[in-house]
């Protein structure tokens, strides 16, 4: 168990996973769940373990949608996409580790798409 | 005349004009004075929920603060923007290690506290105009029209940061919707997720949203579907197999209100 990541997570977050009582509603809600290798209740779960490594490395850090879906209907208040947002925050804030490149932007552009999506990315993917 | 400060953001001046061009013709039919700033930066596009990333703030707090300078109340249209913009004045009203960081970034004269207070369009109808006054001003009511409301994420959530209405049974859309004459539809899809920016990754993801919102849409009798974010209209039109059209809520209002036509040829 890796305390000083763990920790820094917890801060980062603000959220006290152990206030989890574990009623999956957070995933039952989620709706990126089918694309998830590890769900919103799993990152809750495993933070709560200190068993972060796994999530830094799993493509379910850029599938979170920000809906806060899983914010809104949890009854205990966990907030699960704070924690998700604090596991993805210490993967791509790590050097070299941005997970969208400037130069890759122009490829997934049509005349249509909103800035928005642009920008929204850019600030979430990359540091 | 009534005047707001009024933030457009940088998708309303680029792939979005009509939710911003219908949004100011209404107003000023409304006896509504907007007023842009002369200067305002994009919001940041998404709220990061970090509790300790000031940087990612700074661009919201500046435009709080201009509307706080300006001494008016601010005007969002955008769902983006709003989220984002309100969010950010909820944390830094609250929390103090945040607003002490943010502050020292920007350098302002007088410290910003949150002192802004923020409407989202649909809330200066509801709250300054009043769903009954604008009902009055309707020349061009959609008598008929059976109308979706599609609240998307962004408006409504979350809940205890945005207060706009109760984020699982909302009703400022619907109550929009008879204000200009038309039926509203409730459907449960009406405030689950488009797909959102992971259009830019994954068009499978994102059209399996985008169809399960326009199904159910369709599947409850609606005509057509309403929404005030330029994200959620690119992937209900472009990511979906439906033909439902999805306008702006703004272009309903100038339609009813019989400005629409002005505002094109302007």
């Amino acid at each position: 168990m890796n305390n000083s990541l763990k920790d820094w997570v917890d801060i980062t977050s603000g959220v006290n996973v152990r206030k989890c009582m574990r009623c999956g509603k957070c995933s039952a809600t989620c709706p990126s769940y089918d694309e998830m290798e590890y769900h919103p209740h799993q990152f809750v779960y495993m933070v709560e373990k200190g068993d972060i490594e796994p999530l830094m490395k799993s493509d379910s850090l850029y599938r979170c949608l920000t809906c806060f879906a899983c914010v809104e209907r949890c009854p205990r208040n966990v907030e699960p996409a704070k924690v998700v947002e604090a596991v993805r925050l210490a993967a791509v804030r790590k050097q070299g580790n941005n997970h969208l490149i400037p130069d890759q932007i122009p490829t997934m552009l049509d005349d249509d798409l909103p800035q928005q999506a642009i920008v929204t990315a850019f600030r979430k993917y990359t540091k | 005349m009534e005047t707001f400060t009024y933030y457009p953001g940088c998708t309303l001046r680029t792939k979005a004009k009509d939710l911003d061009k219908y949004a100011r013709a209404s107003a000023e039919a409304l006896g509504i004075c907007l007023e842009e700033p002369a200067e305002w930066q994009c919001c940041g596009g998404a709220y990061t929920t970090a509790a300790n990333e000031p940087a990612t703030k700074l661009s919201a707090v500046r435009t709080l603060n201009v509307a706080k300078e300006l001494g008016r109340p601010l005007i969002t249209v955008c769902s983006a923007c709003h989220n984002v913009i309100k969010q950010t004045n909820y944390d830094i009203s609250r929390n103090e290690a945040m607003q002490t960081k943010v502050n020292n970034y920007l350098g302002l004269e007088e410290p910003y506290r949150g002192e802004t207070t923020i409407y989202h369009y649909l809330e200066m109808l509801r709250d300054v105009v009043g769903f009954d006054k604008l009902a009055e001003k309707v020349v061009n009511p959609l008598t008929g029209k059976k109308i979706a409301a599609y609240y998307g994420c962004l408006l409504l959530r979350p809940s205890k940061a945005m207060a706009m209405d109760d984020p699982e049974n909302p009703t400022i859309m619907e109550d929009f919707i008879r204000a200009i004459g038309g039926t509203p539809v409730i459907w449960a899809q009406r405030n689950e997720c488009c797909g959102g920016y992971i259009t830019m990754e994954d068009k499978a993801q994102a059209s399996k949203r985008s169809n399960a919102v326009m199904d159910n849409a369709e599947d409850m009798g609606a005509e057509m579907v309403i929404t005030a974010c330029p994200l959620c209209l690119y992937n209900l039109e472009k990511n979906s197999d439906s033909t439902l059209p999805v306008y702006y809520f703004t272009e309903l209002l100038a339609e009813a209100l019989g400005v629409k036509e002005a505002a094109d040829n302007e």
